[in-house]
């Protein structure tokens, strides 16, 4: 038997290991395989047949058939071909991928509010309104605004909930107004969700420093601005020194600062929106507060406000009685209406005050402090070697961009490919638009120095090869379980489903 | 702080690396004025053990040991324990959405799988990676159809959820597209094919029903879509319970399908997180909002999977995107692929017959007592059903809560002429005894009155 | 690659040939090649009326929507329907692939269009070099 000399090298904190091959769920399935019990019916059956009619289904659908160690095995391997917050470091800019504490889980599946009905009555349902209630307070007092809405499911759904508070409050003045103003730097969500909401989208340029240009927004204000779209810290993590300024412009027209809150966890404790002059603005519970990405969900995106949107708020509205026992208002004539069915993703709200909780004052602080911090430390180490756009201070995240490595024809999304193979997720590759070939770092308070050390010396490792042998970033990765993907075949033609 | 992986000598070493005499020069931006300078008036930091005790106590008060009848849109199913114990492994809870497609391949590969069995079972020919909610993605498949039919007038049932309804009429109106309602025939509790034959124009861009729908009924699909193609206007079925879709023929005549998933084995959370999901004829495919993985190959040859066709998304289209939506339930839509695998194809049908049998047989029970009515009997239902007392709800659900059982939900706060009219749900978990026991409570009330 | 000095061109990259009343309309090199490998291509149906300088489609690369733009007013006599299956093409030889056919309403507006020596110089500024 020939023997060959398998190479076992550690790169950063990674060295290959094995991952085990598994296919399709369908490809394994075979007729037969059961992974499911039921007990025996204790009622008579029913002649499905007779019972349904025409509506009765003929064939069934067509659901793979495995025992259950053949699932977990599944579903194991699935899993382990994933990068994720616990196996280290993923510093995503504006995703906010910090630690998902354990805790959290588990509080969330404590029978009595994991069983809860929606519709079960008020008093059975008192232990999940005190929950929601305290939370409500929790982020009222952190963002400094007057009242809030936990129903929005998600950020992009969070905004399209305050741009229509800003709506609503508008026509009660006579006149909705027709356009939204939106930073060329900020998330895509901003303008799709000024369009859902029956806006024209009017862009602000950024100035020099990446920030608002105060003319040019003094400029483009009038009588028909609904208002400004404002991500605080900016995308590029620097805070809006001027907003009181911006804040002022708009308000003198009658215009409403609403705040993209995906950068709170830069403020959290150290500043409150609601004193800088935010109207409206909405957080991502699953950035901020911790709840788990899951994947690309489920997320939740409450949105607080100032007193004069409150009528508006989505139905029904959480208030407490004399007797100081909770229940749903939904006698709210001015409201826009509902925005999600029931009450909003109540699991993630759990999770959320779990989180406060865990923090408390002292906690949330030195979280921000240290999530400033980290990212400070990062821009400190690799300033040198990648191109700072903005030289702006940073806050939570850290934008550089690839000028010096494009160069030699490497791009950030090579860079970000190679990050991979020295263990690292990539950080966000090219955003915001304003820079271009961004490569946009937010590390988190969740990182020790050590896992950031590693970090810089990767990047830095990175930059070197870029000088001295470009092609190995330009193919990267190269542990991975696959190569680079064809993302060109995948949208020429679509394969969005196995079939038999 | 227990979560924070930084002792103080390290915290002042990276500021002096840095070049930062105090953390708080790192905030100077930020205007002295704007500065939060005391604690914020949050609990205290608590222990992981006092953490749970406050939950514990939270959900105690939850009142935990009634049974109930609730259904009208959550349902409560049996979980299987290993979608819990996948769903928590770290690598799917802690990963983000799978833009590396390279480390990322678990998530996208399970979202593969997903896509394909809601395809099978909605009869679709694509389904997409899941959306926030059955609410919410009704108002999105209405909105899909505008765009596919470039028309901009819906027609909705009012069989559709109430708060379905709610959702939607937030979302159109706000963009001044017009909506109407139509309504149901009274013996059958189905769409009133007459009066939707009238509703619907040349400038119709959709039908949307429900079904089965919000009282339990199943609708005549072939005859909707017949009426809703006439004039070139798409059929949108709602679907709030999946689990019906293992005995329900699925709505193959229809163009988009927008589903609750909550059913396959996610927990009622008092409503949320759920799981709704979009699927739709290929045609239509690039009017769908959402992500959507798709299957490709590396440079090597290998099968991988990548989220695809994203330039219909709002993070690259911006203004111009088919939605604003940016995540997805991705989570949920494991737990509900998990639940589908365990279930299977033979254990679906299995587990929605027997949701059928609880469901006839509580009804029939129910009804056989005086002053009991079972409304809609003519059509055909799934696992709810709408019962009329002579008596107000408000007094038998009192006699019920004292036995511990929570009774159906009342239908008059959103149609006021079903008076003393409520809606019940039996799944498989809903033991014979507490059926037996909840209708010797309501005739011994009536018997009292 | 050469700009074809028979057909004229547009600030947003489209170029267009004429035979008679009707006008050939694609995209030129410049734009396939920053537009990179073509996905998708959108365009309207015969029939449909087009305006010059407004939006009659778009087409989609893996990660980039590009909208394009009529050079000319008119109606739509004829679609390019193997680009559906073969977008790639536009890739392969852009100045041979043609997207839509547009009958003329204003034949004026050919002489408004940019000259192939133009054009270059267009987006010679355009690139910098």
């Amino acid at each position: 038997m020939a023997t060959e000399t398998i190479e076992r090298k550690t790169l950063g904190k990674v060295r290959p290991h094995q991952t085990q091959n598994e296919g399709l769920v369908f490809e394994k399935s075979s007729p037969g395989k059961k992974a499911y019990k039921l007990p025996p019916l204790d009622v008579p059956a029913v002649d499905v047949a007779s019972a349904l009619g025409a509506a009765h289904r003929q064939e069934p659908a067509a659901l793979p058939e495995l025992s259950e160690i053949e699932i977990i095995r599944h579903f194991t391997r699935l899993s382990t071909w994933n990068y994720a917050i616990d196996l280290g470091m993923y510093p995503l800019g504006s995703c906010t991928m910090k630690y998902n504490p354990r805790v959290n889980e588990f509080v969330a599946r404590i029978e009595g509010l994991a069983e809860a009905h929606p519709y079960r009555p008020e008093a059975q349902a008192q232990g999940i309104l005190e929950v929601i209630d305290l939370l409500q307070k929790c982020l009222i007092e952190i963002t400094g605004m007057d009242t809030i809405t936990l129903q929005p499911a998600a950020g992009a759904h969070g905004e399209f909930t305050g741009i229509l508070l800003a709506r609503a409050w508008h026509e009660s003045q006579g006149n909705p107004r027709k356009k939204i103003l939106i930073p060329d730097s900020a998330h895509g969500t901003n303008p799709a969700t000024a369009a859902i909401c029956g806006y024209q989208v009017e862009n602000l340029k950024s100035n020099a420093e990446g920030g608002i240009d105060l003319e040019a927004l003094e400029r483009q204000v009038d009588e028909e601005t609904a208002a400004l779209m404002l991500t605080n810290p900016s995308t590029i993590g620097v805070f809006e020194s001027q907003i009181h300024r911006i804040a002022d412009i708009l308000h003198a027209k009658g215009a409403l600062l609403y705040m993209d809150g995906a950068n709170m966890n830069a403020l959290v404790g150290k500043a409150r929106p609601g004193d800088f002059g935010v109207d409206v603005m909405h957080l991502n519970l699953h950035k901020t507060f911790s709840t788990p990405h899951g994947g690309g969900g489920p997320g939740s995106g409450p949105v607080a406000c100032k007193k004069f949107l409150e009528p508006f708020l989505p139905t029904p509205v959480l208030y407490t009685k004399e007797d100081g026992t909770k229940h749903w208002d939904y006698n709210r004539p001015q409201s826009v209406g509902r925005v999600r069915a029931f009450y909003g993703n109540t699991g993630m709200f759990i999770r959320a005050l779990a989180y406060i909780l865990a923090n408390g004052p002292d906690g949330l602080r030195q979280t921000t402090e240290d999530a400033v911090l980290n990212a400070n430390y990062v821009r400190k180490k690799l300033e040198d070697l990648y191109e700072l756009p903005y030289k702006t201070p940073s806050m939570h995240e850290v934008v550089f961009s690839d000028k010096r490595q494009a160069a030699k024809g490497i791009k950030t999304g090579d860079i970000a490919k190679r990050l991979i193979d020295y263990g690292f997720h990539p950080y966000t590759v090219s955003f915001p638009l304003i820079v271009p070939g961004a490569l946009m770092i937010e590390p988190t308070e969740s990182e020790s120095r050590e896992e950031l050390d590693l970090f810089i010396d990767a990047m830095r490792s990175i930059a070197k090869e870029v000088e001295e042998s470009p092609e190995l970033v330009k193919s990267a990765p190269h542990s991975t379980r696959v190569s680079r993907l064809d993302e060109v075949t995948a949208a020429r033609k679509p394969v969005l489903r196995w079939r038999a | 702080m227990r979560y924070l992986p930084k002792s103080d000598a390290e915290r002042a070493a990276m500021l002096a690396e840095i070049g930062a005499r105090s953390i708080n020069d790192l905030f100077s931006v930020i205007p002295e004025e704007y500065r939060v300078r005391r604690d914020l008036d949050v609990p205290r930091q608590q222990a992981e053990s006092e953490i749970i005790s406050y939950f514990k106590a939270a959900g105690q008060k939850n009142a935990t040991d009634y049974a109930s009848f609730l259904g009208a849109g959550a349902y409560r199913h049996y979980r299987p324990v290993i979608i819990d114990s996948l769903v928590q492994r770290g690598e799917f809870l802690t990963s983000y959405t799978p833009y590396q497609a390279e480390i990322t391949q678990g998530t996208l590969q399970a979202i593969f799988e997903f896509q394909t069995m809601i395809a099978e079972l909605t009869g679709m020919d694509v389904a997409n990676a899941s959306m926030y909610d059955g609410s919410t993605g009704a108002a999105e498949a209405v909105l899909m159809a505008m765009r596919v039919t470039g028309r901009q007038k819906a027609v909705i049932a009012r069989t559709v959820h109430p708060e379905y309804r709610e959702v939607i009429a937030t979302y159109l109106k706000h963009r001044d597209l017009p909506t109407s309602e139509v309504g149901y025939l009274s013996a059958t509790g189905r769409v009133d094919l007459e009066a939707l034959e009238a509703v619907v124009t040349d400038e119709t861009a959709c039908v949307l029903i429900q079904s089965p729908n919000f009282f339990g009924v199943i609708e005549d699909i072939p005859a909707i879509a017949e009426i809703a193609h006439k004039k070139g206007a798409l059929l949108a079925v709602s679907i709030a319970e999946a689990v019906s879709l293992g005995v329900v023929r699925p709505p193959v005549e229809a163009d988009i399908v927008s589903m609750e998933a909550q059913s396959f084995g996610v927990a009622l959370s008092y409503g949320g997180p759920f799981c709704g999901v979009i699927a739709a004829k290929e045609q239509y495919l690039r009017q769908m909002p959402g992500r959507l993985a798709g299957q490709t190959v590396d440079a090597d040859g290998n099968r991988g999977f990548v989220l695809t066709l994203s330039t219909r998304e709002q993070h690259i289209r911006r203004e111009k995107a088919t939605s604003n939506i940016c995540t997805n339930q991705a989570l949920v839509a494991l737990m509900a692929t998990i639940f589908l695998t365990v279930y299977g194809k033979e254990g679906m049908r299995e587990l929605a017959e027997q949701n059928l049998a609880k469901a006839h047989y509580a009804s029939k029970t129910f009804s056989s007592m005086s002053g009991v009515t079972q409304l809609f009997t003519e059509s055909p239902r799934f696992h709810e059903f709408v019962l009329q007392t002579d008596e107000a709800p408000a007094m038998w659900q009192k006699r019920l809560l004292e036995e511990k059982i929570v009774g159906g939900v009342e239908l008059c706060r959103w149609y006021p002429e079903l008076e003393n009219a409520t809606l019940w749900c039996a799944t498989e978990v809903m033991p014979r005894e507490v059926m037996d026991a909840a209708a010797k409570v309501l005739a011994a009330g009536l018997v009292e009155a | 690659m050469a700009y074809p000095t028979n057909y004229r061109y547009t600030k947003e990259h489209e170029w267009i040939v004429l035979d008679g009343k009707i006008g050939t309309i694609g995209i030129t090199d410049y734009a396939q090649n920053s537009l990179g490998d073509i996905v998708y291509v959108d365009a309207p149906k015969v029939g449909d009326g087009v305006t010059a300088n407004q939006t009659f489609g778009s087409v989609e690369s893996v990660k980039a929507v590009s909208d394009l733009f009529s050079p000319v007013t008119g109606t739509v006599t004829e679609v390019n329907e193997t680009l559906k299956n073969e977008p790639d093409k536009i890739n392969a030889a852009p100045h041979e692939t043609w997207i839509i056919k547009v009958e003329l309403s204003d034949p004026a507006e050919w002489d408004g269009l940019l000259e192939a020596a133009a054009y270059e110089a267009f987006i010679a500024e355009e690139t910098g070099s």
